[in-house]
């Protein structure tokens, strides 16, 4: 009996270097935030952390935060299972639906500065579609001075989240049986009753769980805000970034942890409820 | 009649609308790479078309430091994920299989903790790297690895989930084969697309990755990106539209390669 639970110890030593690294370069640093957050400059325990986010700059950054992720999440969720429902069909193989899938996943995936260069050379200073408008009504030669602001940062997000929606939601839209269809249109139900009373219906967890996921996708996301507006505190991320970066206030560096566990915070209740509703979706879907 | 001509009309509605929407988001996400293109050609003064700011990618030393920094360190950080993550994940799945829901968690881990807090938190931990292997952009790797590792997690999984891992293991340790040669030889050959398709996806997020170069102040290729931006914008562009060019023919390959994977399976 002993040596055959000693073996069942023993294998789980080839675990160890896996272990130690992820503790080390994942645990290490979210711990040091959480505790940091909760401590003062002398490693006192305080819940000053409390009165820290209870601060105007901070809940101001953290309204527009939330303001930028629900818009751009909403809007790029709603874009994205319109333009997953356009190529559902196609087969897999097909040209137009490969291009769709690979533009999708370098646009979703490949991080934000590219894309707010792109559309700085659309919208900006001297940008294609600036100086193809300047002239008309309304629009300056100079480019959109909002682009830097909270509408530009919405656009630019919902570049990259809808093709995030996407890639999340198109399984879902595959796993919608032409049966159910065929078996609504048998019982006389018109096109806008399959939709209305079958089609989503079942789609709506998954609809749902994709929403959140982009949500905390836009609200964790800092480099198209900082490559976008180098300066000042208009978002959560960027209040991150002058907390960590500026070395002359004191105090800084606590104000950075609490930030970064209200960003941890936030994030995790979302992915917690977008886990459950993953869980309700494999009821149904595949 | 009436009714087939109905369905008809319907059909065709049908498909304009479908071929009108697709346009209107084509024109949504080409119009700005169009227009990366088209600042990156043109001269800020003079408005001639140039080839200059591609040169300077080649030619401009900052630059050129940053792109061979980003290409090192994905092939780094590719490296170093399947070293730790290949033998892990075939170890939990032969022997230690009580640890799949840890690994699985804490592989996925980094979805939930957001690059930005890891930065944060980070500076104790790299004091100590920076002791060890020198202050280096290369560095970095270690930080890329852990972000990846959700991804690189799912692709390698489905690939394992693909295969009787514990028969060929079983044969070929049957046969006298350490289990150093039933990983590089055995296994590893058979979850081959699982692993390529995760270091695909590794290289083009650490070509983009910006939060963890810029904030430990790293010169990277979008940390040069940003750099540039204010002082020579047609550069930085050119960067910007090659980087993202050479993450989409990336991705291309992949599914091209996913095909070729599938096809044997599919009779």
């Amino acid at each position: 009996m002993r040596t055959v639970r000693r073996s069942g110890v023993g294998p789980a030593v080839g675990l160890l270097p896996f272990l130690v690294y992820v503790t080390i370069f994942l645990v290490v640093p979210t711990v040091t935030v959480a505790v940091g957050a909760l401590q003062d400059e002398d490693g006192r325990f305080t819940l000053d952390v409390v009165r820290t986010l209870g601060d105007d700059t901070v809940v101001r950054a953290l309204w527009r935060s939330l303001e930028v992720s629900v818009v751009s999440a909403v809007v790029g969720a709603v874009l994205g299972a319109v333009l997953a429902y356009l190529i559902v069909d196609l087969p897999p193989t097909n040209f137009l639906r490969r291009t769709v899938s690979a533009i999708c996943g370098v646009l979703a995936q490949f991080g934000g500065v590219t894309l707010a260069f792109a559309w700085m050379a659309s919208i900006g200073f001297g940008g294609l579609l600036t100086n193809a408008f300047a002239g008309l009504p309304g629009f300056s030669e100079n480019g959109s001075t909002w682009l830097y602001d909270i509408p530009g940062l919405i656009l630019v997000y919902t570049y990259f989240q809808i093709p995030l929606m996407v890639i999340v939601f198109l399984p879902a839209l595959e796993g919608l049986r032409p049966q159910w269809r065929e078996a609504a249109v048998n019982l006389g139900a018109t096109r806008t009753q399959y939709w209305l009373r079958v089609g989503f219906p079942i789609l709506r967890p998954a609809f749902l769980a994709s929403l959140l996921l982009l949500f905390a996708n836009a609200f964790a996301a800092y480099a198209t805000a900082a490559a976008l507006i180098s300066q000042g505190a208009l978002i959560l991320p960027l209040l991150i970034r002058s907390a960590l970066t500026s070395e002359v206030v004191l105090g800084q560096q606590h104000l950075a942890y609490a930030l970064a566990l209200e960003m941890v915070a936030v994030v995790a209740v979302v992915m917690g409820l977008y886990a459950w509703l993953l869980r309700r979706t494999s009821r149904w879907l595949p | 009649m009436a009714a087939a001509a109905y369905l008809e009309v319907a059909a065709v509605t049908g498909r304009l609308v479908r071929t009108g929407l697709l346009l209107v988001f084509a024109a949504f996400f080409l119009v700005p790479l169009a227009s990366l293109l088209n600042f990156s050609t043109k001269d800020v003064f003079t408005g001639e078309r140039t080839g200059a700011a591609w040169r300077a990618l080649v030619e401009d030393p900052t630059m050129s430091d940053a792109i061979r920094t980003s290409l090192t360190l994905a092939v780094l950080t590719v490296v170093g994920m399947v070293v730790l993550l290949v033998p892990t994940m075939v170890w939990v799945r032969l022997r230690v299989p009580r640890a799949t829901r840890l690994v699985e968690f804490l592989c996925l881990l980094p979805l939930t903790i957001p690059a930005l807090v890891i930065v944060v938190g980070v500076k104790n931990v790299y004091a100590w790297v920076d002791y060890f292997f020198g202050d280096t952009p290369l560095t970095l790797a270690f930080a890329y690895v852990v972000l990846v590792l959700p991804y690189a997690y799912r692709s390698i999984d489905a690939s394992l989930s693909g295969i009787d891992a514990r028969t060929l293991a079983e044969a070929a340790r049957s046969l006298g084969a350490g289990w150093l040669t039933v990983i590089t030889r055995v296994i590893v050959p058979n979850i081959w697309p699982g692993i390529l398709s995760a270091a695909f996806v590794a290289i083009a997020l650490v070509l983009g990755e910006y939060t963890f170069a810029s904030l430990l102040n790293y010169q990277t290729l979008p940390v040069a990106i940003v750099l540039l931006g204010k002082s020579d914008a047609p550069t930085s562009m050119a960067a910007a539209l090659g980087s993202i060019v050479l993450a989409f023919v990336l991705l291309l390959v992949l599914s091209l390669l996913d095909r070729r994977r599938h096809v044997p399976r599919s009779k």
